[in-house]
């Protein structure tokens, strides 16, 4: 998932992913902890006003002109309990949310301004049902950790990309090839904090295939093709002053992200939603030997995108055992494990054999593996919210 | 006699056992027997006749439509026809260095066609009617199938007119207009030569995928000598309508896609956008045909599969349920791009919907016929599937690669595809009486 699609995104998941939302089921007819909810551009019509409490859902359809939104908000009005938000006229989402016993507010908010259409809801006790909250201070400092672990990485690349260009301008070609792996390894933990600039991922990622006409090719594998041109047919080494402009343009590049990362922050459905991300760039690139077409080093890579998609899941996992999502956890835990043991299989010294080494069956072992990961992965972010 | 030679027929010189050569030839227990059966069928296939057998089991057939289309006409078959259910697409490389085998080619493949869409046999005389001594004309797998609403469209690609040196193979390349040229790289391309050109090609398309298949199979044994198959493409479900009266169907995204496209009965917006006037580039042959613009298009199933339905959703611009646009409404609806949302417009900037539709390209519109295909699974074990994408335009220049460049760059489906097939064929127009496809294109005056 690249960053285009997460920021278009994030903002819709914060509401959306977070409270399970689909478009209406029609499933649960009759269903007590169903409540069908009609917003109009002046009205916000809930069909009861007192449920069990559980799992509820909200059948929200917009009968109005505008975007509207809808809100499940505690006593104080304030709160945050669950929301849908960017419904279009004559639509309808759902809101699906495990709501404790006690006194709520529902809003429509025609328009998504102002502070909505609101009537007071109460959820009663109800045998049987266990429903957690989760944890303020768990969700502070899972985002506070994770910041700090992307500016760390950031810092890192920022280190090892100056010493790598610095042996690439000096024509030291076996140091910096030796280096190339290694600094990409903290651009990969990232990645898809990385990825969502939209103007630096083409000028520093950019793989030869991704050019479009005209599109000036520079970056890592801009200076990896010239690094290892030996599968590069009638290919024309760099000149020293070329090297000097692609390496200079990839340093000035990794210190303008560094300086924007530093001054990022994360929720935590977007560090669920990066965990999952991290995952699917292993599928779509790694695990099939495109992303290092040239030096090969494509396990150094996957390894680092498992690093950062494990991080970003440990950071989240008490808020997920918080949820009550125990089962998640474990299973988890477990596929991440199983991953890892396979990668071990792969490593040579500090880092990994090339990717022209694996057979096809080891390839496709390490596919399913990230597979069988992925699927429990795309749940994570609904669970921790 | 020894077992011996019966064990290891094909290592045997003839000569070696001169007393049993009926055994030899086609390994059949006796020609004399097979003399006789062949006369019976040979009976029954003159007097019911392939098409009329075929025409019988239409009746009964579940989902056989009654007429079959016609070849001839203004236009070709296969495009502006109510979009049917499979494909087979094959793409040919010409072999011959004679301009007259190739007409003479075209010409077979046209009375061919006709035939088989008419519900007939690839040949004149048929997959049973023939001389027992030799092998059929029609290769007989759709002996009892009805017509299946088949078509046939042919199509020239840019190598027909000159080879990649330039050079002019069949005294064709003044006549090749400028924007018959082979399609430019797009970002996220990964092209599979081998399913990439072709200087000629050939779309069935049937509601029974054995009557497509019969046809490719058919046309392409007709060919060989002149041409040869560089590629094929079998698809089912298809992704796209023709006709007001069809509902738009599903890709495998399992999202409706294509709502805006031309309908048959649009006929100034496919003077507009499909056919070629008689003022345009290359006319002179090709006026009343069309480009089509082939595009094999992988999904990433298994990563689209793990998105929530709301990230979905933005990515395609459009509900899973009903195929509105997030702005509201209908399926039909118009979207809104200025509706605004929580953070941006509520259909967003980079969904699918918005990068491709006409109001953000200059008010291109295309005319599609695209399939869903799944060609087994990969070495990983994901499917091996898709769309084929096929769309009839105008002028690819303007009507083509302009949008497909805007989507490489900004469609944010574009993470879920890769692009490993691509072809542009000019299809010239529809045949009349007596005349054979691409006639225009060979006329000497």
């Amino acid at each position: 998932m690249t960053l285009r699609h997460l920021t278009a995104v994030a903002l819709l998941v914060s509401a959306l992913a977070a409270c399970t939302s689909n478009s209406p089921s029609g499933d649960a007819k009759g269903d007590e902890r169903t409540i069908a909810v009609t917003s109009t551009d002046d009205g916000c019509e809930v069909s009861t006003a007192e449920v069990p409490e559980g799992a509820l859902t909200f059948k929200v359809k917009n009968a109005g002109t505008k975007v509207t939104e809808f809100y499940l908000l505690g006593e104080d009005g304030l709160r945050i309990v669950g929301e849908v938000e960017n419904i279009g006229p004559d639509l309808a989402r759902d809101l699906v949310v495990n709501v404790p016993a006690g006194s709520y507010t529902t809003a429509c908010k025609p328009g998504m301004v102002g502070e909505g259409i609101r009537a007071d809801f109460t959820v009663a006790t109800s045998k049987g049902s266990t429903v957690a909250a989760g944890d303020q201070a768990t969700v502070a400092q899972a985002e506070k950790n994770y910041a700090a672990y992307v500016k760390d990485q950031s810092d890192q690349l920022l280190t090892k990309t100056t010493t790598f260009v610095d042996l690439y301008e000096a024509g030291k070609d076996d140091e910096a090839r030796e280096l190339y792996a290694q600094a990409r390894v903290h651009w990969e933990r990232i990645e898809t904090v990385a990825e969502s600039f939209g103007d630096l991922d083409p000028k520093m990622d950019a793989r030869e295939a991704d050019l479009e006409p005209g599109q000036k090719w520079t970056g890592w594998h801009r200076i990896e093709k010239d690094l290892w041109p030996q599968e590069a047919k009638d290919y024309t080494p760099l000149t020293d002053a070329e090297r000097t402009t692609f390496g200079d343009d990839l340093l000035k590049n990794t210190k303008t992200l560094d300086s924007r990362i530093q001054k990022m922050s994360f929720t935590v459905d977007q560090i669920a939603n990066g965990s999952r991300g991290l995952l699917e760039e292993v599928a779509t690139g790694k695990v099939t030997g495109e992303e290092e077409a040239w030096s090969h080093t494509d396990l150094w890579d996957f390894q680092a995108n498992v690093d950062g998609a494990k991080v970003g899941y440990d950071g989240v996992r008490p808020i997920l055992m918080d949820n009550g999502n125990s089962a998640l956890a474990r299973q988890l835990d477990s596929r991440f494990a199983e991953l890892q043991d396979l990668l071990d299989e792969h490593k040579k010294g500090d880092g990994f054999v090339s990717y022209t080494d694996l057979s096809k069956d080891e390839v496709k072992e390490l596919s399913d593996a990230v597979n069988a990961l992925s699927e429990p992965l795309s749940k994570l972010t609904a669970a921790v919210v | 006699m020894s077992e011996e030679p019966r064990e290891q027929p094909h290592e045997d010189p003839p000569q070696e056992s001169p007393e049993e050569p009926q055994e030899r030839a086609g390994h059949t227990p006796s020609r004399r027997a097979m003399l006789g059966t062949g006369a019976v069928a040979a009976a029954v296939g003159v007097a019911g006749g392939f098409g009329a057998g075929r025409a019988t089991a239409a009746e009964s057939t579940k989902g056989a439509t009654s007429s079959p289309f016609a070849l001839r006409g203004a236009h070709q078959p296969g495009i502006t026809t109510p979009v049917q259910d499979r494909l087979h697409f094959a793409a040919f490389d010409v072999t011959t260095t004679s301009r007259a085998r190739l007409i003479s080619l075209l010409k077979e493949w046209t009375e061919a066609a006709e035939r088989m869409m008419a519900g007939g046999s690839a040949g004149p005389i048929g997959p049973v009617e023939g001389d027992y001594r030799l092998p059929p004309d029609d290769t007989g797998e759709a002996i009892g199938l009805p017509p299946s609403r088949l078509t046939i469209t042919f199509g020239f690609g840019p190598g027909l007119f000159a080879d990649a040196d330039g050079k002019d193979r069949f005294g064709l390349a003044d006549r090749r207009p400028a924007a018959l040229e082979p399609l430019p790289h797009f970002p996220g391309d990964l092209l599979d030569p081998a399913r990439s050109g072709g200087d000629l090609c050939v779309q069935a398309c049937a509601d029974d995928p054995q009557v497509a298949v019969h046809a490719i199979r058919n046309l392409a044994r007709v060919g060989m000598g002149t041409v040869a198959v560089r590629w094929s493409q079998l698809g089912f479900g298809r992704t796209s309508s023709t006709t007001s009266g069809q509902a738009t169907p599903r890709n495998l995204f399992g999202f409706k896609d294509g709502t805006k496209n031309i309908l048959a009965e649009e006929t100034d917006a496919l003077d507009e956008h499909v056919w070629v006037q008689p003022e345009d580039d290359g006319a002179r042959w090709l006026a009343g045909g069309s480009y089509l613009a082939v595009r094999r298009i992988n999904m990433v199933i298994e990563t689209w599969d793990r998105q929530g339905l709301a990230d979905q959703e933005a990515v395609i611009g459009r509900t899973k349920s009903s195929g509105a646009p997030l702005s509201g409404g209908e399926e039909h609806a118009d979207p809104d791009f200025t509706m605004p949302g929580r953070g941006g417009p509520i259909v967003p900037t980079d969904s699918h919907v918005a990068v491709v539709h006409p109001d953000h390209n200059d008010g291109v519109r295309i005319l599609r016929r695209g399939y869903n295909f799944v060609d087994g699974s990969t070495d990983l074990g994901t499917l091996d599937a898709g769309l084929f994408f096929l769309a009839y335009v105008r002028d690819p220049s303007t009507r083509f690669i302009p949008m497909q460049t805007a989507m490489a760059k900004n469609d944010a489906m574009m993470e879920y595809l890769k692009f490993t097939g691509s072809a542009l064929f000019a299809v010239p127009p529809g045949a009349g009486e007596g005349e054979y496809i691409g006639q225009a294109l060979f006329a000497t005056s």
